[in-house]
């Protein structure tokens, strides 16, 4: 069990140093529009967060 | 190796059939149609999938309250979407026929880790949710009949296993479509009912809203919208569309083979809301969900009953079959496991032990008493809701880099077409997230 943990845990290390470094041109549209997504997902999960704390309460 | 069907039409650049007679002319045509037709039907497959299994059972429930709710007012959305459907899937043959990857794999390595892990991540828990939906249909379907849930769970699970014993896709692949083809059981059913195609002519294709742009028709659009693009979609198709083996000179006729599916959607969706609407419009009748609707049926006409409910269950199957593939085939990628379907059951043995393990705890999860199913449902619309956007930006987004796609990069009209349609999708599918964590908003 230990062994395909650390297997798991090796290949995902792996995988991040292969795509440490986006591959697409990032030209200032396609930066605008990652940092709107991004805002976008931090806005959603926030409000997610909101909703379950509103359903525990 | 390249089966048959899939070896290109040999162009000799000019039309061989000038300055012959009328009969070898038409010969010479006729040799060229079937060819053509050989090629198509080589090809067909990952879009008539992906397209007949997104009517899956939570789709099937949406088209059924749609008709039960408001009659056929809202058949002219379900037409409105298949172009929505068809623009967005097209763009994943051309990305899968060029790069010859997946989308996880095509995220992983344009966009970097942060946004591969979290489209891996998203794509696999709601793939996971989805799929105790799937069963949820399947095991209410089947209970109709009397069989257990447990039975239901066992058989279905045994069978998704099965079909990928073979380790041939093609194998697979008709298997399925052969699924496709039950799941237009729905079309014969509406000639039993004796639909007023004046009414639907009238009330059905003219865009309008005869019940007012209240909210709950708001939040009914935004879920028949939310049930035709979904991120499952997008993945699953690159990846079979790479899986099949489909090169550039297949895009044409992959092209309509995602046409051709749009339209078994759409056809679909207009058959259940005439059904529902016929049964259940105006009456007042509460239909939650497609399995209520498919009881209730059953109990006033045994044998159209009987096709809805082989038709739910043939949906939740098709929609389990597509969905686990979809996550599966991704994590198989970026891991680099053997995630081909031609692969034998040993050689891919990460990659069918990840799909099982999904596949039993959604099984699970539908067996489990009292399991909140209700929760889970609800978290499938909004963790889908926090994916979409993502998914259809960064397919848009790739189609434009010309050094990975080529002279199949989206063009101006391309772009503004899904530009527009995107858009529309991610404020559509985010007013329906918040509406439903916060159903007061639309008046639920």
């Amino acid at each position: 069990m230990t062994s395909i943990f650390g297997k798991l845990v090796a290949r995902v290390r792996e995988i991040n140093h292969r795509y440490r470094e986006p591959k697409v041109k990032l030209t200032k549209w396609t930066r605008a529009i990652l940092l709107t997504l991004r805002l976008y997902l931090f806005f959603l999960v926030g409000i997610l967060v909101y909703a379950f704390i509103l359903h525990v309460r | 190796m390249e089966p048959d069907g899939l070896k290109p039409i040999r162009r000799s650049g000019r039309n061989t059939s000038r300055g012959l007679g009328l009969v070898p002319t038409l010969y010479y045509h006729y040799r060229r149609f079937r060819k053509h037709l050989a090629i198509l039907l080589a090809v067909i497959g990952p879009g008539i999938i992906v397209m007949v299994a997104d009517n899956d059972a939570g789709g099937i429930t949406t088209y059924m309250v749609t008709g039960a709710q408001y009659r056929y007012s809202f058949i002219w959305i379900a037409i409105l979407l298949w172009p929505v459907a068809y623009v967005c899937q097209e763009m994943t043959v051309r990305l899968g026929a060029i790069t010859k990857r997946g989308f996880a794999e095509a995220i992983f390595d344009a966009f970097g880790t942060f946004w591969g892990w979290f489209s891996l991540a998203d794509l696999t828990i709601t793939d996971l949710l989805t799929i105790v939906t799937e069963f949820v249909g399947m095991t209410v379907a089947l209970s109709i009949f009397g069989v257990p849930p447990w039975i239901t769970v066992i058989i279905v699970i045994a069978f998704i296993m099965a079909i990928l014993l073979n380790g041939r896709y093609w194998t697979w692949e008709k298997i399925v479509l052969a699924l496709c083809a039950v799941n237009l059981v729905y079309v014969p059913a509406v000639f039993f009912v004796h639909p007023d195609l004046g009414a639907i002519l009238h009330t059905g294709l003219i865009p309008g809203f005869p019940y007012g742009f209240t909210s709950p028709v708001l939040f009914l659009i935004m879920a028949n919208v939310g049930t035709t693009i979904a991120p499952w979609m997008i993945f699953f198709q690159q990846s079979s569309v790479v899986d099949k083996g489909l090169k550039e000179k297949h895009i044409p006729y992959a092209r309509l083979d995602t046409a051709i599916g749009a339209v078994f959607t759409v056809a679909v969706a207009i058959v259940l809301i005439i059904i529902a609407s016929y049964f259940f419009g105006g009456t007042g009748v509460n239909v939650p969900d497609a399995g209520t609707a498919a009881r209730l049926i059953h109990d006033v006409n045994p044998f159209l009953g009987s096709l809805l409910v082989i038709g739910l269950f043939d949906a939740g199957l098709l929609g389990a079959i597509a969905v686990s593939l979809a996550s599966t085939w991704s994590v198989g990628e970026v891991f680099g496991w053997a995630h081909s379907l031609n692969d034998r059951m040993g050689q891919a043995r990460w990659f069918n032990l990840f799909r099982l393990t999904i596949m039993v705890i959604a099984g699970l999860v539908v067996l489990i008493p009292r399991a909140p199913l209700g929760l889970i449902t609800l978290f499938v619309q909004v963790i889908a809701v926090t994916l979409l956007p993502a998914t259809l930006v960064f397919l848009i987004l790739l189609l434009n880099q010309e050094e990975l796609v080529g002279k199949y990069r989206n063009s101006r009209f391309q772009n503004a077409t899904s530009g527009v349609i995107v858009g529309t999708i991610l404020v559509l599918s985010t007013l329906f997230g918040i509406g439903t964590l916060f159903p007061h908003l639309f008046g639920g």
